[in-house]
């Protein structure tokens, strides 16, 4: 797997770091890490280019990680990025939702750096 | 630990909540901070200096809060950012507002169909113990004290039916 460029949208610094620390324990090669406090800040983060993974919070402040994923489809250059949501909403009509608007993948909080091996290796490698 | 599904207490009323709202609690501390709690039969006479608060609105509408010391909340940063204590005094916090979300969510999550029917607000944190909090709430609360590296964690949930 090549070195990845990843974004982490999150209204929680704290939770940016941890989430930047369980993609490392999944044995994943960060070649960068940009990070950004809510949808709006996300897309502005993609303007500086592309990235290889996004991985983003669904409740927060400004834009929510559900417009966010909407708002992501007319950025040309996060087509075929996958997007996985982590969060505290872990109803099914979430899920459903954030899968329906393009996300490829969804962890609930508390997660372990093993969940995110598991949802996240998988798209990176294109086998997903 | 025991599942949610193997948690036999009835959910409908918040007395029936205590072993889910433990169960959730516990997860959050084990999975995120790497720590076992223990579970205190009296809350503490002094309720803490800090106070992490996470609304939530729909079927289920209150609050959650969770109290802890300084020293406790800093220690809980620690852990979960993995750095020492003095490392992870700015993100306190933070670190706690997100700990509150955490065990709201997976709480909520482990209420059969609330899931759906509940949001959870973004977090609120505030310090200094002299101040009174009126929440709408109309139930008494349901509250579990913990004991986090010796010292209270109270984790309470407020309803307005």
């Amino acid at each position: 797997m090549n070195k990845v460029r990843a974004l982490i949208v999150d209204d929680s610094s704290v939770m940016r770091k941890i989430v930047e620390r369980s993609i490392r324990q999944a044995g994943i090669d960060l070649a960068e890490v940009r990070e950004a406090a809510n949808g709006a800040e996300g897309l502005g983060a993609l303007k500086e280019g592309s990235v290889d993974l996004i991985l983003c919070d669904i409740n927060m402040p400004v834009m929510d990680g559900i417009e966010f994923l909407r708002q992501l489809q007319g950025v040309g250059n996060a087509k075929g990025v996958p997007v996985v949501m982590i969060t505290t909403e872990g109803s099914e009509s979430h899920v459903v939702q954030a899968l329906s608007m393009g996300a490829r993948g969804y962890i609930r909080k508390p997660f372990t750096p093993e969940q995110v091996k598991e949802h996240v290796v998988p798209l990176l490698e294109g086998k997903k | 630990m025991k599942t949610a599904n193997e948690i036999t207490s009835p959910n409908g009323t918040p007395e029936g909540w205590l072993p889910l709202l433990e169960l959730a609690v516990r997860e959050v501390f084990e999975i995120m901070l790497g720590c076992k709690l223990d579970l205190q039969a009296e809350p503490p006479p002094a309720a803490g200096e800090i106070t992490a608060m996470v609304g939530l609105a729909g079927q289920l509408c209150g609050l959650l809060t969770l109290r802890c010391g300084t020293k406790s909340a800093a220690l809980m940063t620690g852990k979960m950012l993995g750095l020492e204590v003095d490392q992870a005094d700015g993100q306190m916090w933070d670190a706690l507002g997100e700990i509150a979300n955490m065990v709201a969510g997976n709480f909520k999550n482990k209420l059969t169909g609330m899931g759906d029917k509940c949001m959870l607000s973004v977090p609120t944190v505030i310090t200094g113990s002299d101040y009174s909090c009126r929440s709408m709430a109309d139930t008494s609360p349901v509250e579990l004290t913990f004991l986090f590296e010796g010292a209270p964690v109270i984790v309470a949930v407020e309803i307005h039916s």
